[in-house]
């Protein structure tokens, strides 16, 4: 039998027996969680469950209650460049163009000096990735000038110059309309494949996680034991090519929706089958 | 015609500028009127001078250099009073921006300042200004001192509950994208919160020159505020009417100045509240 540490320390992302309250609320309890490199995870639940809340632990906004968090054989920080973030909003910083927004992570760590000899530089690979995210004809706009959709490939180009280890994104696409939401999801399944990235997505809308993953994790309220915080209740694999192609199928027909036979495999533990 | 008096009428741009336009020739024409109607009865009269006589006025006390000191009034009295209120109002921001700035960045200083701030912003300010003449003495240094203390913690509070509502996670967003935890106040807060301590500074003016105008009132040897109260024991009219005006039109350029520069320099600002 191999041990459970063992697997969680080779990990490239290992979350191991995460605790975490507020105001003691248990939100997080007894949770294990190991993501390996190239996954797409996406990291689904009712809300309040606490996906935010680890997504949070995660990047480092917040200092974990009890447990560790391991990123490539080393204990989590404070935030840094090797987690890049995406969030709901505010990802941008209202002060700065576009193009200085995406540029920013290659700004922040230098001195002024420093960065006059690097500006050029990396202006022209700031208008390489928003060329490739196709906004590049918006350069020299303020966020407020763009649309929510908009906002979010800049946000995604931002991260992506950093060139983080793994990228979390917490409800980005939420608060855009379908269709525009659909274009993005779309667009950061083409990065994911591109850049051979490491994605943690967190949404509370079932069929993005399925569309979007390579593997469905759901938080839920841990009933066995005293602690009353989520733990991770489902964790599957959903690369499999037959889910893709109905959900593919699915679209194509313009059905909005889930079929149900795949909405049962990911809500109800009971069909699991020994994976 | 009557349309214009609906509920939620449009109104063309030209009738707004007629419309607003429209209070000042009905003041202005009021006083003309009731200035006539007193001059005729006795054309020695003092309250209500004369156009003419506050044209003549005016320009004898920016051409003609006062009889004791040589001065040209109208100007040595501006220039006086300019430096004392930006010196004051300058020195306000300064401080109001770095206090605002370290409450907000770091919990000790804001534990520390929070409700001692409050209260100091509840004193009203004139109400010290005899404490600032007794401990400064009359000179220039209490004049500054008091526009100083009327306007430094009205911008620090604010700056401090501006810097409050950005984001959290913008910090977290500085950090991942390799921002050292030190540079955060000077890369990322200091740069948002410019537009607004000038916003800010902008609705502090009017209180500044309330102070100013008080303190020179009281105790000066030159100044707007100075030449109103002297002038005031001969019922010279024809002076303080245009000192008002005059005092109106500086309040009024400067505002306009703070505020086309939030604009030009800051163009992402507008919309932020």
């Amino acid at each position: 039998m191999i041990d459970q540490e063992d697997v969680a320390r080779s990990a490239f992302l290992s979350c191991i027996n995460i605790c975490h309250s507020y105001q003691g609320k248990d939100v997080l309890s007894n949770l294990d969680l190991s993501i390996q490199e190239g996954e797409f995870v996406t990291l689904v639940g009712p809300s309040g469950c606490g996906k935010s809340t680890l997504l949070r632990l995660i990047i480092g906004q917040e200092r974990v209650g009890s447990g560790e968090i391991i990123l490539s054989g080393e204990p989590i920080g404070p935030p840094d460049p090797k987690r890049g973030v995406v969030f709901q909003n505010y990802s941008l910083f209202p002060h700065l163009t576009v193009l200085e927004n995406v540029i920013l992570s290659k700004k922040l760590g230098l001195s002024r000096w420093a960065w006059r000899n690097l500006r050029r530089e990396a202006e022209e690979e700031g208008r390489d990735m928003l060329q490739m995210v196709k906004m590049i004809d918006h350069a020299k706009k303020y966020p407020h000038q763009l649309s929510g959709g908009q906002r979010q490939r800049v946000a995604i180009a931002q991260t992506l110059l950093q060139k983080p280890t793994i990228l979390c994104m917490d409800e980005p696409f939420s608060a855009l309309d379908p269709k525009t939401r659909e274009s993005l999801q779309l667009f950061l399944k083409e990065i994911w494949k591109d850049f051979k990235m490491t994605i943690l997505f967190v949404t509370h809308d079932l069929e993005e996680a399925l569309i979007l993953g390579t593997r469905l994790v759901s938080l839920g309220a841990n009933q066995s034991s005293s602690a009353n915080g989520s733990k991770v209740l489902i964790d599957r694999d959903i690369s499999d090519p037959c889910i893709q192609a109905t959900l593919d199928a699915e679209r194509r027909n313009k059905l909005r929706g889930i079929p149900e036979e795949i909405r049962r495999l990911a809500t109800d533990p009971t069909m699991d089958d020994g994976v | 015609m009557l349309s214009l008096f609906r509920t939620h009428a449009s109104l063309s741009s030209a009738h707004k500028v007629v419309l607003a336009l429209l209070p000042f020739l009905l003041v202005i024409l009021i006083y003309l009127l009731a200035s006539d109607a007193r001059l005729s009865v006795n054309p020695d009269d003092k309250l209500l001078p004369s156009a003419t006589k506050m044209v003549e006025s005016t320009i004898r006390m920016a051409s003609q250099p006062d009889l004791r000191t040589g001065n040209y009034l109208l100007w040595s009295d501006t220039l006086a009073s300019l430096t004392r209120l930006l010196l004051g109002i300058f020195l306000g921001s300064l401080v109001g921006l770095m206090v605002g700035l370290s409450t907000s960045i770091f919990p000790v200083m804001r534990a520390i300042s929070g409700p001692f701030l409050t209260f100091l912003s509840i004193v009203p300010p004139l109400t010290i200004l005899p404490i600032l003449f007794i401990a400064l003495g009359v000179g220039e240094t209490s004049k500054i001192a008091l526009i100083f203390l009327g306007t430094v913690f009205v911008i620090s509070r604010d700056l401090q509950l501006y810097i409050a509502h950005l984001p959290g996670e913008q910090i977290t967003k500085a950090l991942s994208l390799g921002a050292r935890p030190a540079s955060i106040p000077v890369r990322i807060l200091l740069p948002q919160v410019m537009p607004r301590l000038l916003d800010t500074t902008r609705l502090t003016l009017g209180a500044a020159w309330l102070f100013l105008i008080a303190a020179e009132m009281i105790s000066a040897t030159d100044g707007l505020g100075y030449r109103i109260g002297l002038v005031r024991r001969y019922l010279a009219m024809d002076v303080i009417i245009p000192y008002v005006l005059w005092i109106t039109f500086l309040g009024f350029v400067m505002d306009w100045f703070l505020r086309i520069s939030v604009k030009s320099f800051f163009p992402w600002y507008e919309t932020q509240r």
